[in-house]
């Protein structure tokens, strides 16, 4: 078998080992991400978070994906005064 | 009656079936329009919505609608003889079974690639809906207890099955690691799992692991079927890439080596069909051929849970309307072609007739057995295995399925209990420890509860779950039926099937109440009623349906409603 056809075999494999559990698997790791993002806005909501110090590097960094997650659990506008998305 | 002659026609009529039936549904009745863009396309996000080449597609949707049922299902019913099962899986898989996919998945991708669930709400109402969820529910608890009773079965009558059985977990939590977490390309490690798969089978067949005649009190087969639920209890909660995906995969590869390796001995070896055509001399507990034929044969012929499959995820990966036709209804015809191989395992693989009946003494002693004996014989014989290695291979084959499909099942199951936590506002349900251990308590109760059930290794509830499987394809049928009305298309196609279907599933759901009582099985007397009000609901609603849709008139959805998206 050529490299070529043998890394065209590899894929195939690959899309048909991920294929039926692509679904799964991205709910699974947003369900993660959506915990961590509880966790980085905690104190700005009011919540106690030892690590607060060390998670407000990480705010600028998740600042765009603020507004799919407080749509996501359920709060249709943004749950803090100060910081508007929508 | 040779078993090649009977392998040729069966695939003949297959091959003849997507050839001109097929073709006929596509051109004429689905009338799949290449141009049509498809929900992968214009709902594309790269997870749900991913156009996928359709070989690959056709690959995964045969592997998630294969499992044991192909297997268990035709080798219960040949007791009445090979004939009748093979005329029902090939005439069901080509006018049945093949429309019935297909059907389910074209429907599907012209609604944005909802589900079937979804569908039978905006197509036929709100009601059908929960009755939908109800059949599905029943169908996940049925498919947990009877496969843990197969599965239990398997490691009983065939204790080389055991270690390979279980190491091919050990096997899969590698490859979900190397895969997941260190990024390993998939090639070695898949040829690697093979290896150890079909190399833990020769161990397994020189180590034989049987349970001792009483564990704890319980007998061998009920503390295997309490151990599996076990397993499956921690299994459902583990997360998907780590089990769930890597068993799912080997499980795939394995069902086409399977395969192959099977048909290619039944080439080799030539046996001769040593069952009767027609079993004149019946067991005394094997109930009327018609209509328990046609449940006890659910997979294989036509099968409910295709349109699941069909409209849950293959819908959504469908990269053009007319893969429509090579996916789905080449999908049935895989489903055919294994419960065609469990045909000809259980009635051309013994020597003797007398060797044959030894197997078939009772209904309930439920044929997998025979499977595992038969099949094991023509492959040792076709490619020169040792006697027994041909057996474990079959036995280790089966008890994969199965066990796979109770992974996904209970988790299933888990899932729609936590949605009933949602919509209730129950919190208790809402966790995932309290819904898995009620999950597993319910199928639990169904194993135990169906009388002899676990004890002797009995099999009475299997046609009971294979009517619940017709019922959920008659609901499909019904969707389809009103969709093509709307279409202004011909709906005798579908609507033959369906009433076909619908007169089978009561006639077989009133023998079985009537033996499940004398019988003293109130738990399976109650699933009967239940079950047998939903078919009747089924029925009046799909009438109603029609008729609405008949007169245009109000209440019945409206076009736009239906196809946004055309």
């Amino acid at each position: 078998m050529g490299g070529g056809r043998r890394r065209r075999f590899g894929e195939l494999l690959r899309e048909f080992y991920e294929g039926r559990h692509r679904g799964a698997l991205a709910r699974e790791k947003r369900e993660e991400e959506d915990l961590f993002m509880l966790l980085v806005f905690a104190e700005m909501m009011g919540i106690e978070n030892p690590a607060g110090y060390y998670t407000l590097e990480l705010l600028p960094l998740l600042y765009e994906q603020f507004h799919d997650w407080h749509v996501r659990m359920g709060m249709d506008r943004s749950p803090l005064d100060h910081f508007r998305c929508c | 009656m040779s078993a090649i002659l009977l392998a040729v026609l069966a695939l003949g009529a297959f091959a003849l079936g997507y050839i001109f039936y097929s073709r006929f549904l596509a051109e004429r009745i689905f009338q799949l329009d290449p141009a049509f863009e498809t929900p992968a396309h214009a709902l594309e996000d790269g997870i749900d919505y991913v156009p996928t080449n359709r070989y690959v597609l056709w690959g995964h949707h045969f592997t998630s609608v294969a499992g044991a049922a192909p297997i268990v299902g035709p080798a219960i019913a040949v007791i009445w003889g090979w004939l009748p099962a093979f005329l029902w899986v090939v005439f069901g898989t080509v006018f049945f079974a093949g429309m019935h996919d297909a059907g389910a998945l074209w429907a599907s991708v012209r609604n944005r690639g909802q589900s079937i669930g979804a569908l039978t709400e905006s197509v036929v109402g709100r009601r059908a809906r929960t009755l939908f969820m109800v059949v599905i529910f029943l169908l996940l608890l049925m498919v947990n207890a009877v496969f843990a009773i197969v599965i239990a079965q398997l490691f009983v009558g065939f204790p080389s099955s055991v270690i390979p059985s279980w190491f091919v977990i050990a096997v899969a939590l590698g490859i979900g690691y190397l895969l997941y977490r260190r990024g390993v390309p998939l090639l070695w490690p898949s040829v690697i799992a093979l290896l150890l798969l079909y190399g833990s089978m020769f161990v397994g067949d020189a180590v034989s692991l049987a349970l001792p005649d009483v564990v704890l009190g319980m007998s061998p087969a009920v503390a295997w079927v309490v151990l599996l639920f076990a397993y499956a209890f921690i299994a459902s909660l583990l997360p998907v890439w780590m089990l769930l995906q890597p068993r799912d995969y080997v499980n795939g590869l394995q069902l086409f080596i399977g395969l192959g390796i099977f048909f290619t001995a039944v080439l080799l070896a030539n046996p001769s069909v040593v069952a009767p055509a027609y079993n004149q001399a019946l067991p005394a507990d094997v109930p009327p051929m018609l209509p328990l034929l046609f449940v006890t044969i659910a997979c294989g012929a036509i099968s409910g849970f295709h349109g699941l499959v069909s409209s849950g995820t293959t819908s959504k990966q469908l990269d053009r309307e007319t893969d429509v036709r090579f996916v789905g209804y080449l999908g049935a015809v895989g489903e055919g072609a294994l419960a065609l191989a469990a045909i000809l395992a259980c009635t051309a693989g013994f020597a003797t007739l007398a060797e044959w009946e030894g197997f078939y003494t009772s209904f309930a002693a439920g044929g997998i057995n025979a499977f595992v004996q038969g099949g094991g014989t023509i492959i040792s014989a076709g490619l020169g295995l040792p006697a027994h290695f041909g057996q474990t291979l079959l036995a280790v084959m089966a008890v994969l399925f199965a066990a796979t499909t109770m992974d996904t099942g209970v988790r299933l199951q888990r899932y729609i209990i936590q949605e009933w936590g949602h919509i209730h506002d129950l919190a208790v349900l809402r966790n995932r420890y309290i819904a898995t251990t009620l999950a597993v308590a319910a199928c639990l109760v169904l194993a135990f509860g169906a009388g002899d059930g676990a004890g002797s290794g009995g099999l009475t509830i299997w046609p009971l779950f294979g009517t619940t499987n017709q019922l959920l394809a008659a609901l499909t049928l019904v969707v389809l039926s009103v969709f093509l009305l709307k279409k202004g298309r011909p709906t005798v196609y579908t609507l033959v099937p369906f009433a076909f279907l619908i007169t089978m599933t009561v006639m077989a759901l009133l023998v079985q109440l009537r033996g499940f009582w004398d019988a003293g099985r109130y738990v399976l007397v109650l699933m009967d009623v239940v079950i047998l009000a939903a078919t009747i609901w089924v029925a009046l609603e799909a009438l109603g349906a029609l008729r609405r849709t008949g007169r245009g008139g109000p209440g019945a959805p409206s076009e736009s409603e239906l196809v946004a998206h055309e």
